[in-house]
């Protein structure tokens, strides 16, 4: 039993360096404390509004985030704005719709049904309109990069003056934690950049953790029920394997050998 | 299955019976006499079943939302995780369940290698097994291509251009396997449908795999035919049922913690990136499953020898039952062979760890390395082995090393207590 053990450990240890090793690069990441790590692990509501303002107010020019809908500001384990507050999000946003019955596309404000609208008509014209890089879609961005939260959280924050044998192109920023150091996205973030509701300081490192939680969220919007569940699952499949455990060693007392 | 002369009690089941005798067949495989020293590297068949009906029912569920279009498949994939009713849990289900069906299929081939379970009168059920393994490494490479991410699109194409390694008509087949002169549309839709017939092949290759062992029965830790039914043995139910629930839970447990709490860990970033075939990934790496094989491929410089050695790694195991010329099954027994099996274990968790590295330098040359011992394993050491090995006095029954009255007790005692 106990080698069993030892041997399920050993695997999933070799497994889980080993995708580790090939997505991390060999740089430090900051580190912040996550609310929705761990076991019980839940988002901060208040982090994931001011998220959410920090990405409609900054990130929103350039970057999309197509498979958002506004309903989903007001579902539940999310940043949870009040039906209200989420139809008046939506309401802000001028949505092409069409064709009507003469056949004309026409604009109308957003629903809460409508996904978030793009910054930009298509992936040609964000390129046009950004010298050529893509500003990737945020919906997923978390888990498209190897270092995930930490990454981004370390990335918004690590611009820098360029070391003096690193020579930059027009439109190039050097970032020490970007793969290669050169990014194509200026420095996002200052100080005050965006004025909250709630009255936290907007540092950079304010705004970075809660953006980094809003798209954390965005990229899995069912993490905190899929804690709650995996918790009830595994305490549901301990006590059954101890039932069984027992019964088993019941069952086999009836002959004579070791189980 | 015909030693049996069941009779089922009732009047109607009696009717039935005489006409399709399923009732037979659950007689037999209730009362099918297994030895009673399985120890718990044999709970892995079961636990292999439970993986397979996992992924065929996650599976279809998915398959319901899942759209096989180049320019849909990512964003459908995205809708279950999003607004399908408990559409992520399916999916990570799914997508951990090949990982945990891999990683059960790994232990119980290395299960078979230890105590010599492909040997005669067993190598039907080898071959079977190892044709199951082929087609659940083509159903886990396609069905990592649905999602259509960066990693999905851009392994097809690796994979697929080995088969360009092919001489004279080699491109042709690639462009016949692509259905295009790229991995595009036509290639994902027929990946699909593969996936989803695939499954159903290995169920069928699973019943044949059983069937095949109820003919000799199991294989045991010592190694040694059991007379069937005896001392030696208990009928499978409830003895083995219930001994394999419990195992089959200790690794729900472990498959639940993936699900619940690391469901990424396993995948690869890049396939959160919608496939883009103008960008190429930095490093391009398969599941960790496929590791060994990969290193294996990339250690020969020429492209269609890496192929002709990738596939030989695994055809090689076919042939295995004639390579290992040693009349003893159990390792227990081979103190020789019992080291140069761990040796191999490590040498493929080597290759499975310089398959993740990129191949240059060092990892290039411990790559050759435990490429030529992996062979050198097969093709030189267990014939030789068979051969001048001097094994260890083998019980002549299992209730002898169980219930003592033996010289050889002491050391089969022992010598089980360490594996176990």
């Amino acid at each position: 039993m106990k080698n069993l053990f030892k041997l399920f450990s050993i695997i999933i240890l070799i497994i889980t360096s080993n995708s580790y090793s090939f997505a991390a690069e060999k740089v430090e990441y900051l580190k912040t404390d996550w609310s929705f790590k761990g076991l019980f692990g839940k988002f901060d509501r208040a982090s994931l509004q001011r998220g959410y303002q920090v990405y409609t107010e900054v990130c929103a020019s350039c970057h999309s985030m197509k498979y958002l809908s506004y309903r989903n500001l007001a579902e539940p384990g999310g940043p949870e704005f009040s039906e209200a507050q989420a139809k008046a999000i939506a309401a802000s946003f001028e949505v092409t719709d069409g064709p009507n019955s003469d056949g004309e596309m026409f604009t109308r404000p957003g629903k809460l049904s409508d996904k978030f609208v793009m910054p930009y008509d298509n992936i040609k014209a964000a390129q046009a309109a950004n010298g050529g890089a893509y500003p990737p879609d945020m919906s997923v961005l978390v888990k498209a990069r190897g270092g995930g939260v930490d990454y981004i959280y370390s990335l918004l924050q690590g611009y820098e003056e360029a070391p003096s044998n690193v020579t930059l192109d027009d439109g190039v920023y050097y970032n020490k934690y970007m793969y290669g150091n050169k990014i194509r996205m200026a420095a996002p973030l200052s100080d005050g950049l965006v004025e909250y509701g709630d009255g936290t300081n907007a540092t950079v490192e304010q705004m970075s953790k809660d953006v980094t939680t809003f798209l954390m969220w965005s990229a899995e919007p069912h993490l905190e029920s899929r804690h709650q569940m995996g918790f009830k699952a595994i305490v549901y499949l301990i006590i059954l394997t101890v039932l069984v455990y027992f019964s088993m060693k019941k069952i086999w007392s009836r002959v004579e050998s070791e189980v | 299955m015909s030693d049996h002369d069941y009779r089922p009690k009732s009047k109607v089941g009696q009717w039935f019976n005489d006409r399709l005798p399923l009732l037979t067949l659950a007689n037999h495989l209730t009362d099918y006499p297994t030895p009673k020293n399985l120890n718990y590297w044999w709970t892995f068949g079961g636990i292999l079943t439970f993986c397979l009906i996992t992924q065929i029912v996650t599976g279809l569920t998915l398959a319901m939302h899942y759209i096989a279009h180049a320019d849909m498949a990512f964003e459908s994939v995205e809708h279950i995780m999003r607004d399908v009713n408990y559409g992520w849990l399916i999916r990570y289900i799914h997508a951990n369940g090949a990982s945990m069906f891999f990683l059960a299929v790994y232990i119980h081939i290395f299960r078979s290698l230890f105590y010599g379970s492909y040997k005669a009168p067993r190598e039907i059920i080898w071959i079977i097994g190892i044709i199951i393994y082929l087609l659940m490494m083509a159903a886990a490479f396609m069905g990592y291509v649905l999602p259509w991410g960066q990693m999905s699109f851009w392994g097809a194409t690796v994979i697929t251009n080995l088969f360009s390694a092919i001489p004279l008509v080699g491109e042709g087949i690639v462009t016949w396997l692509w259905g295009g002169y790229s991995v595009d549309n036509p290639t994902l839709t027929r990946f699909f449908t593969l996936h989803y017939l695939i499954p159903f092949l290995i169920l069928g290759l699973v019943v044949l795999h059983i069937w095949a062992l109820h003919v000799p029965g199991n294989n045991n830790p010592v190694g040694i035919d059991v007379k069937k039914p005896s001392k030696d043995t208990v009928p499978f139910h409830p003895y083995i049922v219930i001994k394999d629930g419990f195992a089959l839970l200790m690794f729900m447990i472990v498959f639940a913690f993936f699900v619940f709490y690391a469901p990424n860990i396993l995948g690869h970033a890049d396939n959160y990136i919608e496939a883009n075939p103008m960008v190429t990934p930095a490093h391009i790496v398969p599941e960790w499953y496929l590791l060994p094989f990969y290193a294996i491929l990339r250690s020969v410089p020429d492209k269609l020898l890496g192929v002709v050695a990738m596939l030989s790694a695994i055809l090689i195991l076919a042939v295995l039952p004639w390579l290992d010329t040693s009349k003893i099954r159990s390792a227990v027994f081979r103190p020789l062979y019992k080291q140069f099996y761990w040796i191999l274990v490590a040498d493929v968790l080597i290759l499975g760890y310089v398959g993740a590295m990129p191949a240059e330098g060092l990892y290039l040359l411990i790559a050759r390395v435990a490429t030529a011992y992996y062979f050198l394993h097969f093709l030189v050491i267990l014939p030789v082995l068979g051969f001048k090995e001097k094994t260890l006095p083998v019980p002549l029954s299992i209730t002898e090393p169980v219930l003592g009255g033996s010289p050889n007790l002491a050391a089969a005692r022992n010598k089980e207590s360490k594996i176990e």
